[in-house]
């Protein structure tokens, strides 16, 4: 008993480390005015370019680096579109996971099917992975959960405590008052909307290169529609979505712990998208009147407008 | 050093709204060349066996024409609920839940019923299911504030696994010899073709009938006027007295229904069953956004815009055969003709002066 507990929680931690990672990214965009539909897309040219430069250099921390790049360079185009060009941002995200997974699969191709030799292995922290239970559970991971969990408190950080947060944070309240202070908006949402792109190429960096150790077309399936409601239900927080991101990988360990129990699978490949609707719809309901969300959400912003 | 002024565009002329449609397609189609070359395919061969392989032969064709059917019909609805701004990125599953109602309706009433009086039935049956499916969004967006973006997504997902849940179970046909099929619609049910190719003629029909009505709508009823009311300037609508929960819902009965009329003309006019609902679908619902944004929402336009996206599927899945390309190198078209689309717009709009300031020292 002992042991399948450590083995869901383990699990559960792990699935929804590349949802935190995600989620942790849409938030800093989002806090900065700009809406990033495109996570689905950066996500799976992260999946692929960390699984590609993996398989062929056999060091998959180079496969984490060229997914940060790869990544950061795609959403550069939402960037310029939605930011410099003040097209509609729903629109541009659209376009940027049509583009993402549609260059992810052409580029990806040759690579289905090949398995992954080289892994990050396991970090267990010193004492801290010796306590019963907690220990296995909590200190016994792959460092991409490390990095998720440093990440979200760092986000967290900057965001309330810093000079660097507050400029994100009014860019995305009040992008006129922010201008007058001499901050250049542009530049804000640019680097919040590139840095947020990386932060999604990572999580499909986990995706390709710990989570499963292949690449197959599709393989985000939806994790990055799911990050962007988490954000809501964080009330972008990166520390509130912690709490999200393991519930929903919670949500997708489910999936086949039902399984031997004789509920047809795919009724149980519908929960983590009937959970999201659940959660949003529960998220509305308690806390419709202070969403917090920024005032300025995915509305274009020109220079020196009246 | 360069200055870049941006100032709205005054009067945009007809000329202007084409130069920037053709320029957009023509930087989107040279940047589609430029992923080809990075991905190791020779773009000129790629692009010019997608163009011959839809609009280069009889049989290209008729494809593209058969093709083009539930694009209109999607995009048409689309049309009304962009210009609404409620962004249902739910059609592929409307298009479904249209393909499983007006299939149930087929398959246990077809055998007692005549063709005059079933295919009817069956239209119907697929414009309730897509208009139920496509309400849930615009109810849990106007009652409770939910994005529609993610909540017809998600939807999306889940319609997939319904629909397969039922083919693998409950609705299996008995002569499929244990595929997960449904049995094959009676003959009353099963819509005529044009002779020598898969266009059925009727969905045609239908398709091009809703888009002018949708037409017509849009721009000479007060329902079309209250929708753009809507879509540009929502407080203006509160403060007008326009019903803003009945006019969404309205627009996404519609824009649901017209999916849903395509799903069952695909089952009813080309597969006779249904299968797993990637055969059903090859995406038209995500196909169809673009079709409307190129139609720059007029549904009258949804007709040329869809044809010439349809030929891009048939296309597509001719560089699949021929190049052993993946199905999702369509979407790297579809991506990329978008972005560029909407950067056109930007240009449209503006009009940018350069003035060159040598550096002061």
């Amino acid at each position: 008993m002992e042991d399948i507990i450590i083995s869901v929680a383990q699990r559960t931690l792990i699935a929804g480390t590349p949802l935190l990672l995600g989620t942790i990214g849409e938030v800093i965009c989002e806090r900065s005015g700009i809406l990033n539909l495109g996570v689905e897309g950066v996500m799976a040219i992260g999946a692929v370019t960390a699984f590609i430069v993996t398989f062929v250099t056999g060091n998959p921390w180079f496969g984490l680096l060229a997914a940060i790049v790869a990544s950061a360079a795609i959403s550069f185009i939402h960037a310029f579109v939605s930011i410099s060009l003040q097209a509609s941002q729903v629109v541009s995200g659209l376009a940027l996971t049509m583009l993402g997974l549609g260059i992810s699969g052409l580029v990806g191709k040759p690579f289905i099917g090949k398995p992954l030799t080289q892994k990050m292995g396991t970090w267990p922290i010193p004492v801290l992975a010796d306590i019963p239970i907690i220990g296995p559970i909590f200190f016994n991971h792959g460092p991409f959960f490390y990095m998720a969990i440093l990440l979200a408190v760092a986000a967290w950080f900057t965001l309330e405590y810093t000079r660097l947060g507050i400029k994100i944070r009014s860019a995305g309240e009040n992008p006129r008052a922010t201008e007058a202070q001499g901050i250049n908006i542009y530049r804000i949402r640019y680097w919040c909307v590139i840095v947020g792109g990386a932060f999604s190429g990572l999580a499909g960096a986990h995706l390709s290169t710990s989570y499963s150790k292949s690449w197959i077309e599709g393989m985000t399936a939806g994790r990055g529609w799911i990050v962007i409601a988490l954000t809501i239900f964080a009330l972008w927080n990166p520390l509130r979505a912690i709490i999200g991101a393991f519930l929903f990988g919670g949500i997708f360990v489910l999936q086949y712990l039902l399984q031997p129990l004789g509920i047809p699978p795919n009724f149980l490949a519908m929960l983590p998208y009937i959970s999201t609707l659940l959660i949003l719809f529960i998220g509305a309901l308690w806390d419709s009147r202070k969403l917090n969300a920024p005032a300025m959400l995915a509305e274009p912003y020109r220079r020196g407008d009246r | 050093m360069l200055k870049i002024k941006v100032t709205d565009r005054i009067d945009i002329l007809p000329r202007h709204s084409f130069l920037s449609l053709v320029f957009s397609l023509a930087a989107g189609l040279l940047a589609i060349s430029l992923i080809f070359l990075f991905s190791g395919v020779n773009p000129l061969y790629a692009i010019a066996k997608i163009f011959s392989g839809s609009f280069g032969s009889m049989y290209g064709l008729k494809e593209t024409v058969t093709k083009a059917i539930p694009l209109i019909l999607i995009a048409g609805g689309l049309t009304l609920a962009f210009r609404a701004k409620f962004w249902n990125i739910g059609a592929e599953s409307q298009l479904l839940m249209g393909a499983i109602f007006g299939t149930w309706v087929g398959l246990n009433w077809g055998p007692h019923l005549p063709a005059a009086i079933i295919v009817p039935l069956m239209f119907l049956a697929g414009f309730i299911g897509g208009a139920l499916w496509g309400l849930i969004p615009a109810i849990l967006k106007i009652k409770f504030s939910i994005n529609e973006v993610i909540s017809t997504l998600m939807m999306n997902y889940i319609c997939n696994e319904f629909m397969t849940l039922l083919i693998v179970g409950p609705w299996r046909g008995k002569t499929k010899f244990g595929f997960p099929y449904t049995d094959d619609l009676p003959l009353s049910a099963i819509l005529s073709l044009i002779p020598g190719s898969r266009i059925h003629y009727a969905t045609l029909l239908v398709a091009v009938v809703t888009v002018i009505m949708l037409g017509i709508a849009v721009y000479k009823t007060r329902f079309g006027y209250e929708v753009r009311v809507i879509g540009e300037n929502p407080d203006a609508a509160k403060y007008s007295g326009i019903d803003f929960f009945k006019t969404t819902l309205i627009i996404m009965a519609i824009s649901g229904g017209a999916a849903g009329l395509a799903g069952i003309g695909e089952v009813a006019g080309i597969h006779h069953y249904l299968s797993y609902p990637e055969s059903i679908s090859s995406g038209y619902g995500y196909t169809a956004i673009i079709v409307a944004w190129l139609a720059k929402l007029n549904p009258f336009y949804v007709i040329l815009s869809a044809f010439f996206f349809a030929g891009i599927l048939v296309g597509g899945d001719a560089i699949q055969i021929s190049l052993g390309l993946p199905a999702a190198t369509v979407q790297i078209f579809n991506g990329t003709l978008l972005v560029f689309l909407i950067m056109g717009d930007f240009f449209l709009k503006n009009q940018l002066t350069f003035q060159w300031r040598p550096k002061r020292n």
